[in-house]
């Protein structure tokens, strides 16, 4: 498939521009609306198509395998933490899901680390990582294993 | 060509910002906290990288707060499904600290699915635990951005920066910002290559406008591989590219299928057609084909001789498992939630699950380091554990000083997926704080010059399109310029005949493979002459440059490893057997900046992890 834009839709405002993973929507000079330059490199990640405010971007099955008169169409609220599908068949039959995309507020759990405390002296020399041991909730030390245990170049 | 030239000096250069460079960034800010630390991204890093449309499942997750598995039965795991070789220091690394980066994913809000019994992570496998992951991508971005001091998106980096005082010490990267088409110099102490692998190098299934649904993304274009082999740092297991059985055309995603809805395969007449192949399998490959579970090459193998001898086409049996109504919807929101083209294509072709057994196919080639296969740079492991050819000095340092990988990049350390290369990211990140720490970045010296040659490299293409294009009165065929879809499309030719790709059913052998090398070099010198009309596809230029490099690496490996390791993925035909004997090692590859050459070696393998208790679990 590839992604198209409707020209009643489109304001031109950009938004696809800037998400799209693949560089392949741009802004049309002529008639200022976002456009696909290069469908063959669309991964169809829908990216553009969820960041569109005016629903304007719709996909279309790639041309050399997907029969047309399908559509499979998202609409994703950041606000409610859902994403709602529509796939409809060619032959008609339609099938609706909804999904969570997060548990919490938007980025309010994601510590700024250079606010947080700040790791102990000496361990930039030790093997954990950031939260950890604590972090593995396993209330051990981060596991190891002998070095003697290594064996050169045996089959196993 | 270039507008304007912006210098940025920093501590930590991270370049690539998906799962491995988010979490190389995230991390870096703990252990360094006066440090500058700058990611640069292709695309945005809110939806960039492999997991920008989403993920289903995490696939990598050891559980050992329940004690569901140690990291030493993942290293059993990922050595049986790569037919032996791995880097056991590297995994084992990984899968110890993989737990508390899925834990924090859990904090920050990604919507994990809990078994209602036990009230644990919901197993879709072993190692697998399912999610709600349409946001995965944005929610690490998200903890990315609060570490760093700057992140540029848009951002192609096309080379590193070479020390001028220190030989094989690196001093940055530069690049151009595709908007604006300004160039870039990231002067830096440290840089971890974060980047991705390799798609379309070999010549995908779907050719016309489909050509993008590839497996992997397409904009996945193996500067993971090309800015380390640019810079002379040392490359392993480069030939163990990965071929991908899952739902046609699409390519959607098998793993819940086969493990949580318990789908199965079988052939046009209803047979179970691995079973079939198995006493020709032994006779390649001995006692690895009685492993458990099958090695992925394996069943790939069997699927390849299935179809070859006309048993085809191969289908997933879904209609038994379709007919519970939760499964038939963690069915299709498998692909929603990260391969919404596999939905339409079924879409399209009125395939319902429910009453039609979807088809199977293998995919073209791919090389990457993150999923069952492990191609990538030569790193120094943990200081802990891994043996002395294993290590010098930084964990997830490459063979150039103060170069250092995670995800794709680093070669080994299979199995590691999302999670495992966001986890690699900030073993990379602890390590780069650490060599800063130490001293070891002291006086890096890049000069003028050496900003000015690259950026005259980097922008040339656009001044061979506008000087070659007034040569002609239009259209695309130019006697002095190619276009890089032009340049691209004879990569993938070459490889696909001469290094096993899908149309010689993934078969090569030495004479093909020097053929295939000839051809590439060729192609490495009129890339000089590719003509790019814009700054759009002078990032196309770039990143086939990239798939070059690329390519050439996997071809030199593949003709130096003579014997055929992972049927299925790929067969020698002049060495059609496993040999033990002889290749029970690990392949390493560098590639001379000055002539271009590349030098091959063996090292060996190690295996830290006793095997008894696999070998009881099978009999």
């Amino acid at each position: 498939m590839s992604t198209f834009v409707y020209m009643t839709r489109c304001d031109g405002c950009g938004h696809c521009v800037d998400i799209c993973p693949s560089d392949i929507m741009h802004i049309d000079e002529t008639i200022r609306r976002a456009k696909n330059i290069e469908p063959n490199f669309c991964w169809e990640c829908y990216s553009c198509v969820k960041a569109c405010p005016n629903h304007a971007i719709d996909v279309r099955g790639y041309a050399d395998f997907a029969p047309m008169g399908h559509s499979v169409r998202v609409r994703r609220e950041e606000e409610k933490g859902t994403i709602s599908w529509k796939i409809k068949f060619r032959n008609g039959t339609v099938k609706d899901f909804v999904s969570p995309i997060t548990t919490k507020p938007w980025g309010k759990f994601i510590p700024k680390l250079a606010d947080a405390d700040k790791p102990n002296q000496g361990e930039i020399n030790s093997q954990i990582l950031y939260s950890e041991p604590e972090g593995l909730n396993t209330n051990k030390e981060l596991p190891k294993v002998e070095k003697s245990s290594f064996k050169k170049g045996v089959y196993y | 060509m270039a507008k304007k030239t912006i210098i940025e000096e920093c501590d930590i250069l991270v370049v690539g910002g998906g799962m491995a460079g988010t979490g190389a960034t995230f991390e870096a800010r703990h252990w360094g906290r006066d440090l500058k630390i700058v990611c640069v991204e292709k695309a945005n890093i809110d939806r960039s990288g492999a997991v920008a449309q989403g993920l289903y499942a995490i696939n990598c997750y050891m559980g050992m707060q329940w004690g569901e598995n140690q990291p030493e039965d993942h290293v059993r795991y990922a050595r049986n499904d790569l037919m032996g070789l791995v880097r056991e220091d590297l995994g084992y690394d990984m899968a110890r600290h993989v737990d508390s980066t899925v834990h924090m994913f859990d904090e920050w809000g990604l919507p994990m699915m809990k078994n209602k019994q036990t009230g644990r992570y919901q197993r879709e496998g072993k190692w697998q635990i399912m999610i709600h992951g349409e946001s995965y991508k944005p929610i690490v971005a998200e903890a990315a951005k609060k570490s760093a001091d700057k992140i540029y998106n848009r951002i192609m980096i096309t080379h590193l920066l070479m020390d001028e005082t220190k030989e094989n010490r690196v001093g940055g990267a530069v690049g151009f910002n595709m908007r604006t088409g300004d160039y870039h110099v990231f002067k830096s102490k440290t840089v971890i290559v974060a980047a991705g692998g390799a798609s379309h190098i070999f010549k995908p299934r779907a050719v016309g406008e489909g050509m993008g649904r590839t497996w992997y993304a397409p904009w996945s274009n193996g500067s993971a591989y090309a800015l380390p082999i640019a810079a002379g740092a040392k490359m392993t297991q480069m030939e163990n590219r990965i071929v991908l059985c899952r739902f046609k055309d699409g390519y959607g995603p098998v793993g819940a299928y086969f493990l949580h809805l318990k789908t199965y395969t079988q052939n046009a007449k209803g047979e179970n057609y691995e079973k079939k192949w198995y006493n020709q399998t032994k006779e390649l490959v001995g006692e690895y084909i009685d492993h458990h579970p099958t090695p992925t090459c394996l069943r790939n193998h069997a699927f390849i001789q299935e179809t070859m001898t006309g048993g085809g086409p191969i289908h997933m049996v879904t209609k038994e498992a379709f007919q519970d109504p939760h499964l038939e919807t963690v069915g299709w929101e498998n692909f929603l939630g990260m391969t919404v083209g596999q939905a339409v294509v079924w879409a399209s072709q009125n395939i319902d699950p429910k009453y039609t057994n979807p088809e199977l196919t293998t995919s073209e080639p791919y090389v990457m380091g993150s999923h069952a296969t492990c191609s990538g740079a030569w790193v120094s492991g943990p200081e802990d554990i891994s043996p002395p050819e294993y290590f010098w000095g930084y964990n997830r340092m490459t063979t150039v000083q103060g170069l250092f990988g995670a995800g794709d990049t680093v070669g080994g350390s299979a199995h590691k997926f999302s999670s495992g290369s966001f986890t690699e990211g900030r073993l990379a990140a602890k390590a780069a704080v650490k060599y800063i720490e130490e001293q070891k970045a002291k006086d890096i010296k890049v000069s003028d010059k050496q900003c000015n040659e690259f950026k005259n490299i980097i922008f040339k293409p656009l001044e061979n399109y506008t000087v070659g294009r007034n040569e002609i009165t239009g259209g695309t065929v130019s006697p002095s310029y190619i276009s890089p879809i032009q340049g691209l499309q004879r990569l993938q030719k070459i490889m696909d005949e001469y290094v096993g790709g899908i149309s010689y059913n993934y078969m090569t052998n030495e004479n093909t493979l020097k053929k295939g090398l000839e051809l590439l070099k060729w192609l490495e010198e009129d890339l000089e002459h590719v003509g790019a009309e814009d700054y759009h596809q002078l990032m196309r230029a770039w990143e086939l440059k990239h798939r070059t490099i690329t390519s050439q690496c996997v071809t030199e490996h593949t003709l130096f490893r003579e014997e055929t390791r992972w049927p299925g993925y790929y067969y020698r035909g002049d060495f059609m057997k496993l040999d033990d004997e002889n290749w029970h090692c690990l392949t390493l590859s560098r590639r001379d900046p000055k002539t271009g050459k590349f030098t091959m070696e063996k090292a060996p393998v190690y295996h830290i992890i006793d095997d008894e208790k696999e070998k009881k679990e099978a009999s």
